[in-house]
């Protein structure tokens, strides 16, 4: 009986949560209204393609015809019998290797040095370093990379002497992952550069008055004990960016070598996904692709807010 | 003892270890390194003021010999294509990016307001989504959002330019971490004074935050001013001005004066918007941080 009782009270308690949740959901309409426009657009045009690429990539899929369940054989051929696709891995690790951390550090030295300076040189080199991610990267880069005696690389070091016939750049699979790499790290300087930027400005001045008066001597001292341990939440976010064009940089190497470049040589995970994806229409295929990048990106993402970690308050 | 006290006066007026040299140095390896980043840009700039008679001088040279502005002027009739004039192309690119632009700020700011502002059931739940969103943006996503453009029957459709990047992730997580800088008490009593949330996030909160607005916009014009139509859109007339100026500059060196012309054309507009806005932009993001 007093068991009952007890389940009842059980009960009772669940209905009124119920209740209650109901209660604040209509007490909190307003705000689901002036959430709603950037919620549907969001949730149809980036929650659905992240999220439907799990299911999607346990079908066989050509867009013509329904979705046909095969299991894990996507998943099967891509690590096993997909030698490109294994290729394209080794590519993108050594892109994002190259790129990632070049371009963070770079974004982080540079925004440090800048903040070193007068206010009007300030706002003139922020511009310089930003301009590029600005730019029309295939045009510029084209100019340069020619493969014929007109291009400035090739003219250049014809000139010096160094070479007799030009360098097919943007061909010759000895350096097209190189020209990628120079070019992704010339447009690097993007959104997390400025948050850097933007963290440097707002440090505190007294910080830097109390560290001196604590014996800090050098630049150097200054950025190790003062700057960094006070803008981890902007450090974040700037790997963050770098993470994301890391990773996503295909498209600028399929501009500039080509698609499919010389033997595969630029080709990252995005361009094997690009592949399947708009030239074969294999859409589950493509799926399990950008599943693996998925997968990696949020991984790669929380180690290193672990790491930085310690420097959040 | 009063010794040391100016001695330690005079530190806390500066920082650190300035020196002069210091500074210097600094100033030249920036511009050192400003300058290799320029280099491509002014070798367009270069390009698009060379008669075509200079395009095939060996070795090609760093500055024109005779510059002229025929290249823009040629930029309005050789980037024609059937029948599809050159203005054409930059009123879909204006429209495109106008659109994209006012739609993501009005969407973004109230979402990014309630998100910061108000706890309801879920909130905490959509904060960490967008955070975790900023992963996803573009083209990781692009063949699956083209499975779902084509369910929807967007694919040729020139709609498919502007709906997928209104709702930017970056653009509400920005607008967010701004807004969660105004004091909840000013919210309280706008709220105490029977204001409505939209009439306190249009007519008290948003007005405060223009620098912040200024940033999205000029994230968001920057995206959309370089939205190819790619394989979503493939009827000429809704193409967009990038689509032809690659095009244009895979036409070989006949093509590249007019092409480097149609590249300035495209740089000038983000250049101008960027300059327009750079203290705000840095005032902003001085929030942009992310903290779990």
């Amino acid at each position: 009986m007093a068991q009952i009782a007890a389940e009842d009270i059980g009960k009772r308690t669940k209905r009124e949560e119920r209740a209650m949740l109901w209660r604040s959901f209509k007490a909190n309409k307003s705000c689901y209204l002036m959430l709603a426009p950037f919620m549907i657009f969001f949730i149809v045009f980036t929650v659905i393609p992240v999220v439907m690429s799990l299911p999607m990539g346990f079908t066989d899929f050509n867009m013509a015809q329904a979705p046909k369940f095969v299991g894990l054989s996507n998943y099967t051929t891509l690590f096993l019998s997909d030698k490109i696709f294994v290729k394209s891995i080794r590519v993108t690790i050594v892109f994002a290797l190259f790129t990632g951390p070049v371009s963070y550090i770079l974004c982080f030295l540079l925004a440090w040095l800048i903040n070193e300076l007068h206010p009007k040189l300030k706002t003139i080199f922020t511009l310089i370093f930003y301009a590029p991610s600005l730019a029309n990267v295939y045009t510029a880069w084209t100019l340069i990379f020619s493969g014929d005696m007109n291009g400035y690389a090739n003219s250049f070091l014809i000139n010096l002497g160094l070479i007799n016939s030009p360098v097919q750049w943007l061909t010759d699979g000895r350096y097209i992952l190189g020209v990628t790499i120079v070019v992704q790290l010339w447009i690097s300087l993007g959104a997390g550069f400025l948050a850097l930027r933007a963290g440097f400005q707002n440090i505190d001045r007294s910080m830097y008055e109390a560290g001196a008066i604590e014996g800090i001597r050098t630049r150097w001292q200054e950025l190790i004990y003062i700057v960094i341990p006070s803008m981890g939440p902007q450090l974040m976010f700037a790997a963050v960016m770098q993470i994301v064009s890391s990773f996503t940089a295909g498209t600028v190497a399929q501009n500039l070598v080509g698609f499919p470049s010389t033997d595969y040589k630029a080709h990252t995970i995005m361009t094997h996904a690009y592949d399947y994806g708009w030239v074969r229409y294999e859409m589950g295929y493509a799926s399990a692709i950008c599943m693996v990048l998925f997968v990696v990106m949020y991984l790669l993402n929380k180690l290193i807010s672990k790491v930085l970690s310690k420097y959040m308050d | 003892m009063a010794q040391v006290n100016t001695v330690k006066l005079k530190a806390s007026n500066k920082q650190a270890g300035r020196k002069i040299g210091g500074t210097i140095a600094i100033f030249a390896f920036l511009t050192l390194l400003g300058l290799f980043m320029l280099f491509p840009i002014y070798l367009i700039l270069i390009m698009s003021v060379k008669p075509v008679e200079e395009l095939f001088i060996f070795p090609p040279k760093l500055y024109a010999m005779r510059p002229t502005l025929d290249n823009f002027s040629d930029m309005f009739e050789v980037l024609n294509s059937n029948r599809v004039p050159f203005s054409r192309y930059v009123f879909n690119s204006v429209a495109v990016t106008v659109s994209v632009t006012v739609l993501q700020c009005i969407f973004a700011s109230m979402a990014a307001f309630v998100l910061a502002k108000c706890k309801f059931p879920g909130s905490k739940l959509i904060n960490s989504i967008i955070v975790v969103a900023l992963l996803y943006q573009s083209n990781v996503i692009y063949i699956m959002q083209y499975i779902v453009m084509a369910k929807l029957g967007l694919i040729d459709n020139p709609l498919a330019l502007i709906l997928p990047s209104i709702a930017s992730p970056m653009g509400l997580f920005l607008m967010r971490q701004s807004i969660s800088q105004v004091p909840d008490a000013m919210i309280e009593a706008a709220k105490v004074d029977g204001a409505g949330l939209f009439r306190i996030c249009w007519q008290i909160v948003m007005p405060n935050q223009k620098p912040a607005l200024m940033t999205i916009i000029i994230f968001a014009f920057q995206a959309a001013w370089r939205i190819e139509a790619g394989s979503v859109v493939f009827q000429e007339q809704y193409k967009t001005l990038p689509t032809v100026v690659n095009q244009a500059a895979s036409a070989g060196l006949a093509r590249a004066g007019v092409a480097a012309a149609a590249a300035v054309f495209m740089l000038i507009p983000p250049i101008v918007v960027f300059m327009l806005a750079q203290r705000q932009v840095i005032e902003t993001m001085a929030h942009s941080g992310i903290k779990d």
